[in-house]
């Protein structure tokens, strides 16, 4: 299948210091990508390159099967056919909510730019606002009205820098869910720029994640979670608890808590000394259990706890279980492991 | 450094604003022989003591009533609070001047005061003490009386930011509402305050019009007398370079000021203040209060002007007057675009190729707005007659022909000093504008494929008219009103309102010099309306959001 948007080794750099390298990744005709990492790690110079704000230092970048930027030759902005949906939105405040959404319908009849812009703002509920002024819209109207305005073009590709986070939690996770069934809806290409998680997972067919200035790893969510490909993931994705361990055969690895068995990735070879990524959710609370562990801390979260288990030499664990079990510090609990795939590194020294 | 269009432009406009203060400050190191002597053992005490008592005099008189002026409306409930709200910022329309000249007229011995005493009590010439108004005293009234509102303003502004909160806790200690004042909301102001009173103190370092006519020897009048009966241009602008210790010293404290107000904002001013209603006394003392500053500030002398002007215009506008109008209306418009024009220019330079020459070169730009006129002046005067001499010489010696005076003396150097002196007007109007276009919006606009063209003419243009036209307002009131600069600079035989209202002022023909006040003020009266109108809207504005 043709690639709506491809990356390759590409890098930015400011004044000569390079704030992302070495990027890979390519998206599919309508799938929808994030870059989610910690601020100041080079995602958004990474989105500016590929609406062409930033010249690339090194490597291409390819959309739509057209070469946009590569050192010394970048495509304006203006020419590349890009959305784009900002972290201020940028409304125009001296245009109506219908002028703005119209801004880049120029070469459109007057007759087809109103079909357009009735249709969008249809499509997101606000036709009653069309007349109205941006600093008479409430945030997650103006955000609606912002990304309905980088859509009324039918951009190549729709790029979003970190659009929910001037929202409050609740609105966050909502209108991420929307503006995801809207981009379906209409089959747009995406990629979101986000530091929050739980967006990327909730608007995002497969994520990037970005540290130090480089793609660490890029697949779906359940991936990034559960086969973090190194430390940095495994430490900025979810909670979880590093176990000490040893790999005992091809399929087979030694721990405090006893044998753990699953597909271990090539390279790790026998007798060689490890640590096992292990997830809250890797560990069932189980009351038939023989293992017991004691009860350190536990965090309440609604609709379960969230206990810290010491084990006899000191290392502790992370278990996540329904809230009704209702067990106090100090008590011992029963656990097992239920872990489906192995996330191993090397021990740290 | 990259020589670019915009840092080119840019640090050649700062450098060319910037000749007269480096003149200035150059010639501390010429000798000015025995001239600077004879200053020094005579009348050089005079100037530093006169100056600074007058800072002390409108220091009290203009906190008084603007700090008491701006609590009362911003905190309090008394009858009349909403109007004078916007209309305790009328006497910023009058210059010093202007006031001073009126008052003497009101009050001198054939004034109506005087004769209506005289009418009254039967007392003839000599039978009873007047206080005379042409003095130090009279000067730091005078001008206390229009120089309040920039107090007013930021003490005002200061106590509606600060949150209803953090006075509550103050009552919820136990502290009663005038405790709470003099604890908490006060010292939070400071800082406005001391921003508000350097400024105060700017604009009477650099008066000349009112100590002149009162006969107070300051700084200001000091370099006239050194520059016109002693003909020394380094004595003068050594005693300019004087008057500059003082500028840089309240510069120093203005954006000190400024920096620390930002850390005193307590809140948002989100919640809408409950103002504590007077009663009895209490509510007609403020009312009076209030009245009092308002009517001695402005509607006394601005209804003399107006009687005066009614009794004299007939006389007064004639064709020589028109011609003085149209003067004083195309001197005021070109040096208004031309500001305008640098400031379009500087403040693009900035947003486009923010380095950080760009941005030192646009703070050296604005830098004119502390520095007096008359050290303007004579900053504009000394290289503009070094260059006439220098190239007429050169040219004579070449091609035996003499240039005369190109520069000096002309309309040129009048518009170069206003631009000096005013730059700092239209750049920081157009930044207020400018910094309502995010860099988002360009992007967003060029995302959504428009060029650079484009993006001017359907964003930048139609967002930027309404800053663009205060620019050109206050500019042009601005120049208007000068005064000691002009007087210097201007071209043989050109006069403009302001120097013909001086000069009538000063030859005793008071009610003569009324028309052309009077114009000045009602020019006057536009930043003042322009002022009262962003106030209305910050009062709209603050309880939604």
């Amino acid at each position: 299948m043709k690639m709506q948007l491809e990356v390759k080794e590409a890098a930015v750099a400011y004044d000569g210091n390079t704030v992302i390298e070495g990027v890979n990744f390519a998206l599919q005709p309508g799938e929808i990508g994030c870059l989610l990492g910690p601020s100041g790690c080079g995602k958004t110079s990474l989105l500016r390159a590929i609406a062409g704000f930033e010249p690339l230092a090194r490597g291409a970048i390819r959309l739509h099967d057209k070469t946009v930027s590569q050192p010394g030759n970048s495509l304006a902005t203006e020419q590349r056919r890009v959305g784009m949906v900002f972290q201020d939105f940028a409304l125009f405040p001296h245009l109506s909510v219908a002028k703005n959404v119209a801004f880049g319908l120029k070469k459109q009849s007057p007759a087809e730019r109103e079909q357009r812009v009735t249709e969008l703002l249809q499509l997101v509920g606000l036709e009653h606002l069309r007349e109205a002024h941006p600093h008479q819209l409430s945030g997650g109207q103006q955000q609606r009205i912002a990304l309905i305005r980088a859509m009324a073009p039918r951009p190549d590709i729709l790029l979003m820098d970190e659009p929910f986070s001037s929202m409050d939690a609740e609105l966050r996770e909502q209108l991420a869910r929307e503006v995801r069934e809207l981009l379906k809806r209409d089959g747009i290409t995406a990629i979101l720029v986000t530091h929050d998680q739980l967006e990327a997972f909730a608007m995002a067919d497969v994520i990037g994640v970005v540290g130090h200035g480089e793609l660490h790893q890029w697949g779906s969510g359940y991936e990034i979670y559960h086969q973090p490909v190194n430390r940095f993931v495994a430490d900025f994705i979810g909670q979880g608890v590093m176990l000490p361990g040893e790999v005992i055969s091809t399929s087979q690895v030694k721990t405090e808590l006893g044998i753990i068995e699953g597909p271990i990735p090539s390279g790790c070879k026998p007798d060689c000394k490890i640590e096992l990524l292990i997830r809250p959710d890797d560990v069932i609370h189980d009351d038939a259990s023989e293992l017991q562990l004691e009860v350190k801390a536990r965090a309440f979260r609604g609709a379960e706890y969230l206990y810290t288990l010491a084990l006899p030499s000191g290392q502790t664990l992370l278990c996540l279980v329904q809230s009704h079990h209702n067990h106090q510090v100090g008590e011992r609990i029963g656990i097992r492991l239920d872990v489906e795939d192995l996330a191993l590194f090397s021990q740290q020294t | 450094m990259k020589l670019t269009f915009w840092n080119t432009t840019v640090t050649g406009i700062a450098l060319l604003l910037a000749i007269p203060l480096l003149v200035v400050v150059a010639n501390v190191f010429v000798p000015a022989g025995e001239v600077w002597q004879h200053l020094a053992a005579t009348v050089l005490q005079d100037y530093v003591v006169n100056s600074l008592l007058l800072m002390v005099g409108v220091a009290i008189g203009s906190l008084l009533l603007g700090v008491g002026t701006a609590w009362l409306v911003s905190m309090t409930e008394f009858p009349g609070r909403r109007l004078f709200e916007w209309a305790l910022l009328l006497p910023m329309a009058i210059p010093a001047y202007i006031i001073a000249y009126t008052y003497t007229g009101m009050l001198d011995f054939a004034g109506p005061v005087q004769t209506t005493l005289r009418e009254l009590t039967g007392w003839g010439y000599g039978d009873y003490w007047f206080p005379e108004v042409r003095s130090l005293e009279g000067a730091a009234i005078m001008l206390s009386l229009v120089l309040y509102p920039y107090i007013y303003l930021l003490a005002r502004a200061a106590f509606l930011s600060q949150s209803l909160c953090v006075l509550e806790v103050s009552r919820s200690l136990g502290n009663g509402p005038w405790r709470t004042f003099f604890t908490v909301a006060l010292p939070l102001a400071r800082p406005a305050i001391a921003a508000g009173l350097s400024l105060v103190l700017m604009e009477t370092l650099a008066d000349y019009g009112t100590v002149q006519y009162f006969g107070v020897s300051t700084f200001t009048t000091g370099i006239f007398r050194t520059w016109y009966g002693l003909d020394n241009a380094p004595a003068a602008a050594q005693l300019a370079a004087m008057l500059l210790v003082f500028v840089v010293v309240l510069v120093t404290l203005e954006r000190s000021s400024r920096r620390k107000a930002r850390y005193h904002k307590t809140g948002r001013g989100q919640q809408v203040l409950t103002r504590l209603p007077l009663t009895g006394w209490g509510r007609m003392a403020a009312t009076l209060f209030c009245f009092a500053t308002l009517l001695f500030g402005f509607l006394l002398p601005a209804g003399q002007l107006a009687s005066w002007t009614l009794e004299t215009y007939q006389a007064v506008v004639d064709r020589r007057f028109m011609a003085l109008v149209f003067n004083t209306l195309e001197l005021a418009s070109l040096a208004t675009l031309l500001a305008l024009l640098l400031a379009l220019l500087l403040n693009y330079g900035r947003r486009l190729q923010p380095t950080r020459t760009v941005r030192f070169a646009v703070r050296v730009a604005s830098m004119g707005y502390a520095i007096p006129g008359t050290v303007i002046a004579v900053g504009v005067v000394i290289p503009f007659g070094w260059f006439d001499n220098t190239l007429d010489s050169w040219m004579r010696e070449q091609f035996a022909i003499s240039t005369g005076l190109l520069l000096s003396g002309t309309i040129a150097a009048l518009l170069f000093a206003y631009l000096v002196r005013f730059l700092a007007v239209s750049l920081h109007a157009v930044e207020t504008g400018l910094e309502r276009i995010t860099p988002s919006m360009d992007e967003a606009a060029r995302a959504m494929g428009e060029r650079p063209l484009g993006i001017l003419g359907r964003i930048h243009i139609p967002m930027l008219k309404g800053s663009l036209l205060t620019a050109l307002l206050l500019v042009f009131v601005d120049v208007l009103k000068e005064l000691p600069a002009t007087l210097i600079l201007r071209p043989f035989n050109f006069n403009t309102l302001a120097v013909r209202a001086y000069e009538l002022a000063a030859d005793e023909r008071l009610a003569d010099a009324a028309s052309a006040a009077l114009a000045i003020v009602i020019a006057g009266l536009i930043p003042v309306i322009l002022l009262s109108r962003s106030i209305s809207q910050t009062r709209q504005e603050s309880p939604s959001s």
